[in-house]
């Protein structure tokens, strides 16, 4: 449900080009068909499904994962892996102050909230697959981990590309995958502690050293540092 | 040689240095004209034009005090003394090959009767020295580019050798003064305006002995060894300063010998049909010179215009179809010889 | 802090001479071409490290391989050495900051690395940007493609050993970011999108400029075909090297012109959500059934003359009217999820991005084309001599940026 309701300015000229705006909820006949044969196949392994801006989000059980990649390539045509990821759904740690003027970090809700399909816990791990041919149409997959030990059968058997998107997963959130044929590290050192996409994670560059831009500010010959609030709120 | 009363001790002393000066001194022309000045203008650039003022003439001359001033570096694992040779044995073979090449009647500072024989021979020592760089280097880009040489050059000897058999047949002696006062007397179906040039009868020896002669050089197309986006500098990786200038000199000045080769084998040399005598001796430098730098021209225009040829190629390159065509133009040579007799 | 896991130690896991195998089903490995290796000689096997400083690959790229004197038995690209965390970044900075950002994941071609980012925001705010800023971004968005696609004609050229077409690429590519750097005032980092539209309008005068480069570039691509494409030696070079098979680059993720030079039929631009006017001209989407690397430098060629002629079709149709929609000044994006992808020149490029109401997202993960293209070498790699390698390097066209993030 978009919420600022803005309109474009009026244009002088007829509309040339059709226009791009998509209902977060709506869904065409193809996405609509396919989410019907995935209800119809995994039953009561989906959890919760929704749909956004055109895609259909399907929230599996984490036993049928890998089931569901099968059946998203062998049946539902979708060839294509787009990416295996992960999501940490604890709120972002705020490394500024409230009040401070400090508007180089966004302030992140301090309430932990899920996105469309919801989520049962702090970590999910979603994937996208698209079909290269016929109507092109592709879906988005979630399902949810064990919060204190998470892990998820692999998709390499299923989509060897996967292999790759699992590595980096699991060093930047530490979800395991069971049946990987060699979970190392691809970014980072191999002697790399910790997993720097989870939100207890700090990002050490804003810790060390504020924004400079709002602290270093210096006044342009011959104005006062009154002028230093503007340069803060010019950041946004 | 000049008429003067000079002893054996004093001629030997004079043509050494004459060798020894004019190596490097063709090397740089060579590498002026054609790799700062053509492929610039092929690559739509201008190459160097500051150093010397006057379209950067100077270049090498400051490239080469430039490497000469430059620090020696050597690789902690590498083989010491074979590492210090390698490129001594490279220009070594350079030098040798520029003392059968005659540049007027009387000017040259050897006159071999086994001239054609003694320059095959001793080009093909620079393969040792190739060997021997990569292996010292300690570095396994460099042995792999050793590797590929040593394969390729001997590969490409037999081309070279049998394209230049036709022509030896033709001119019935080995001796490259020989062969030049052949193609200087020669006639054509009896006019002897032009001589006889053994381009015009050899052009398949002449085709094969330049496509020979490109791999010789380790040039592109045939460049594997030195492969650029590859193995960057081959061999020659791990050589920095005085002994990298000691492989330029010797890669570009065996480009020039054997430009100055094919002129004189297939192009007549120093010779032009109506100057004889004293007046050659004058003339004969200059034209030699003019023939050198169109076939080089050719070298390089190849050079600078083609991909490289993957090593299987390039050994299928020579072995299928290099080496029956020059066995072929033997037996036709030798067969259209003994017609016309 | 451990997993509890046991893994294999990494780099180069179970020491010399253990390369992990992929387990794929039956179905994939009938797929697989075996890797011949003539054994006649008892020789020992050669580890070669090529990079992280290699000229062939195109940045800090590091490929591990395992060789039997030239063939290769095995390879293991290591990435990572110009991680910049991204996707950590995201999460403490504005939807502008982060523009700024994304503009260098994709050095080459960065307008097009903003354009979905942008079009995602502003899906998510529900609105969008005026047809004017709609065709100058598609504009931009082609000539970013032409200009990575120039550099990629000719340095191929350069791995394979030819040098001279490489300068041909870079000197016709001068003329695309003279272009660029008119409108945006940015060579490579156009930082130009904002969220509702554009910063600026075009220049005057810019649109005949634009058409005289537009037909220097369609002659300049008749000059590579001539010189590269009709070569000889370039053709054995590249044909029938690094062939990927259709149905296993799609399960690989390789998308772009790679795929499309396996004969797969997908476009983003044609097929995908319809962010930029591109169904309002004509244009054609090129394919090449062989799958080798021919194929696709012979599809990027294509592919850049179809963008020439694109451009040319959209100046003459661009509306006039105003560029940037009307947008508060400080921007928060109401809460929700959208995934926008492109059709960027490396492959499919998108972002996911997950806003939870602030002035800057929750999570955006960044899906980049050279991910998925480099992931399939170990595969590919297997079997081919060592100056092939370099081939299916040049081929594949990947940017360090866009692997790392």
């Amino acid at each position: 449900m978009p919420g600022a309701e803005v309109e474009a300015t009026e244009s002088s000229v007829a509309e040339a080009t059709a226009s791009t705006i998509v209902e977060s909820g709506a869904l065409d006949d193809a996405a609509t068909q396919m989410l019907a044969r995935l209800e119809a196949e995994l039953g009561d392994a989906i959890v919760e499904h929704g749909a956004t801006y055109g895609d259909v989000v399907v929230r599996v059980r984490p036993d049928a994962w890998r089931r569901t990649a099968t059946f998203c390539k062998e049946e539902l045509g979708c060839d294509y892996l787009s990416f295996v990821s992960a999501i940490d759904w604890m709120p972002t740690p705020a490394i500024v102050d409230e009040g401070s003027g400090d508007t180089s970090t966004p302030a992140q809700p301090k309430e932990t909230t899920y996105g469309v399909a919801g989520s049962g816990g702090r970590f999910q791990v979603f994937a996208i697959v698209a079909s290269t041919r016929g109507a092109h149409q592709r879906v988005v997959l979630k399902t949810d981990l064990d919060d204190a030990q998470p892990h998820i059968e692999s998709w390499v058997p299923v989509y060897p590309g996967a292999d790759w998107h699992e590595r980096e997963t699991w060093e930047m959130f530490g979800i395991v995958f069971d049946g990987h044929p060699a979970l190392r590290h691809l970014y980072l050192p191999f002697e790399f502690e910790g997993h720097p996409l989870r939100k207890d994670y700090p990002l050490l560059a804003r810790e060390v050293k504020p924004w400079p831009g709002l602290v270093d500010v210096e006044p342009m010959p011959g104005e006062d540092s009154d002028d230093t609030d503007a340069a803060a709120v010019e950041a946004s | 040689m000049i008429g003067l009363q000079i002893g054996w001790g004093t001629t030997l002393a004079i043509k050494t240095l004459i060798v020894l000066g004019f190596v490097p001194l063709s090397a740089l022309i060579l590498g002026y004209t054609f790799l700062l000045k053509m492929m610039s203008h092929m690559q739509s650039r201008l190459g160097p034009m500051d150093p010397g003022g006057f379209h950067g003439w100077y270049q090498l001359i400051g490239d080469g005090l430039k490497f000469m001033q430059k620090e020696d570096i050597m690789p902690a694992e590498a083989d010491r003394r074979v590492f210090a040779l390698a490129p001594a044995v490279v220009v070594l073979s350079t030098f040798l090959v520029f003392v059968v090449i005659p540049a007027g009647p009387r000017l040259v500072v050897e006159p071999l009767d086994v001239g054609v024989f003694y320059a095959l021979a001793v080009s093909s020592l620079s393969v040792i020295g190739v060997l021997m760089a990569g292996w010292a280097s300690s570095n396994k880009f460099a042995l792999m580019g050793a590797l590929r040489a040593a394969a390729q050059l001997i590969a490409y000897e037999l081309p070279l050798v049998l394209a230049v058999v036709g022509v030896v047949m033709q001119a019935g002696t080995m001796s490259l003064q020989g062969i030049v006062f052949h193609q200087q007397s020669g006639s054509l179906f009896g006019w002897s305006g032009i001589g006889q040039p053994f381009i015009l009868t050899q052009f398949v020896g002449f085709a094969l002995f330049m496509v020979a002669a490109q791999a010789e050089l380790t040039q592109p197309p045939f460049d594997m060894p030195v492969a650029e986006s590859e193995l960057v500098a081959g061999y020659m990786v791990e050589y920095t300063g005085f002994r990298f200038l000691f492989f330029f000199i010797g890669e570009f000045g065996t480009a020039f010998a054997f430009s100055a080769l094919a002129a004189t084998l297939f192009l007549g040399g120093w010779s032009v049909p109506w100057v004889h005598g004293v007046a050659a001796d004058w003339l004969g430098p200059l034209v030699l010179f003019a023939k050198v730098m169109f076939v080089a021209f050719l070298m390089f225009w190849a050079r600078f215009t083609y991909p490289r040829l993957r090593e299987d190629q390039l050994q299928a390159l020579a072995w299928k179809w290099l080496i029956p065509i020059a066995l072929v133009n033997i037996l036709a040579t030798g067969v259209l010889k003994v017609a016309f007799r | 802090m451990t997993t509890g896991t046991e893994l294999p130690p990494p780099n180069l896991p179970g020491g010399v001479g253990q390369l992990p195998e992929v387990h794929l089903d039956p179905q994939m490995l009938r797929q697989l071409a075996e890797a011949q290796v003539n054994v006649e000689l008892d020789t020992g096997d050669m580890i070669l490290n090529l990079g992280p400083q290699h000229p062939a690959t195109h940045g800090t790229l590091r490929l591990v391989v395992r060789l039997d004197g030239e063939r290769v038995i095995a390879a293991d690209p290591v990435i990572g050495y110009m991680h910049r965390g991204y996707e950590k970044l995201t999460e403490y900075r504005t939807y502008p900051q982060i523009t700024t950002l994304i503009n260098r994941i994709d050095w080459l071609s960065s307008f097009a690395n903003e354009v979905p980012f942008i079009a995602g925001a502003e899906m998510l705010m529900g609105i969008e940007a005026p047809p004017r800023a709609q065709y100058i971004r598609t504009i931009l968005t082609e000539l970013s493609r032409i200009a990575t696609f120039l550099l990629f004609l000719g340095e191929m050229g350069l791995q394979v050993g030819a040098i001279t077409p490489a300068f041909y690429g870079f000197r016709d590519r001068e003329y695309v970011l003279n272009l660029i750097e008119a409108v945006t005032g940015g060579r490579f980092h156009p930082n130009f999108n904002r969220i509702g539209g554009l910063k600026d309008d075009l220049p005057w005068g810019w649109n005949s400029d634009t058409r005289t480069t537009m037909r220097k570039v369609l002659e300049s691509c008749d000059e590579f075909e001539n010189l590269v494409v009709g070569n000889p030696i370039f053709e054995q070079r590249t044909r029938s090297i690094g062939i990927i098979p259709a149905d296993l680059g799609a399960a690989y993720g390789v998308s772009g012109s790679n795929i499309r030079a396996s004969g797969v039929d997908w476009d983003l631009r044609r097929d995908g959500n319809p962010h930029l006017p591109y169904n309002e001209i004509e244009w054609k989407v090129w394919t090449h059934p062989d799958g080798d690397s021919f194929a696709r430098y012979w599809v990027r060629l294509q592919e850049t003359r179809e963008s020439a002629r694109m451009v040319l079709q959209l100046i003459d149709q661009m509306p006039s009217g105003p560029i940037m929609s009307k947008v508060p000044r400080i921007i928060k994006v109401p809460e929700g999820e959208v995934w926008v992808n492109t059709e960027n020149p490396l492959g499919e490029m998108g972002y996911y991005i997950v806003s939870k109401g602030a002035t800057g997202p929750f999570r955006v993960k960044i899906r980049s084309a050279s991910f998925s293209n480099v992931s399939i070498l170990p595969w590919m790699l297997r079997g081919v001599y060592v100056p092939d390698i370099i081939t299916i390097l040049a081929s594949l066209y990947f940017i360090l940026g866009d692997i790392d993030r």
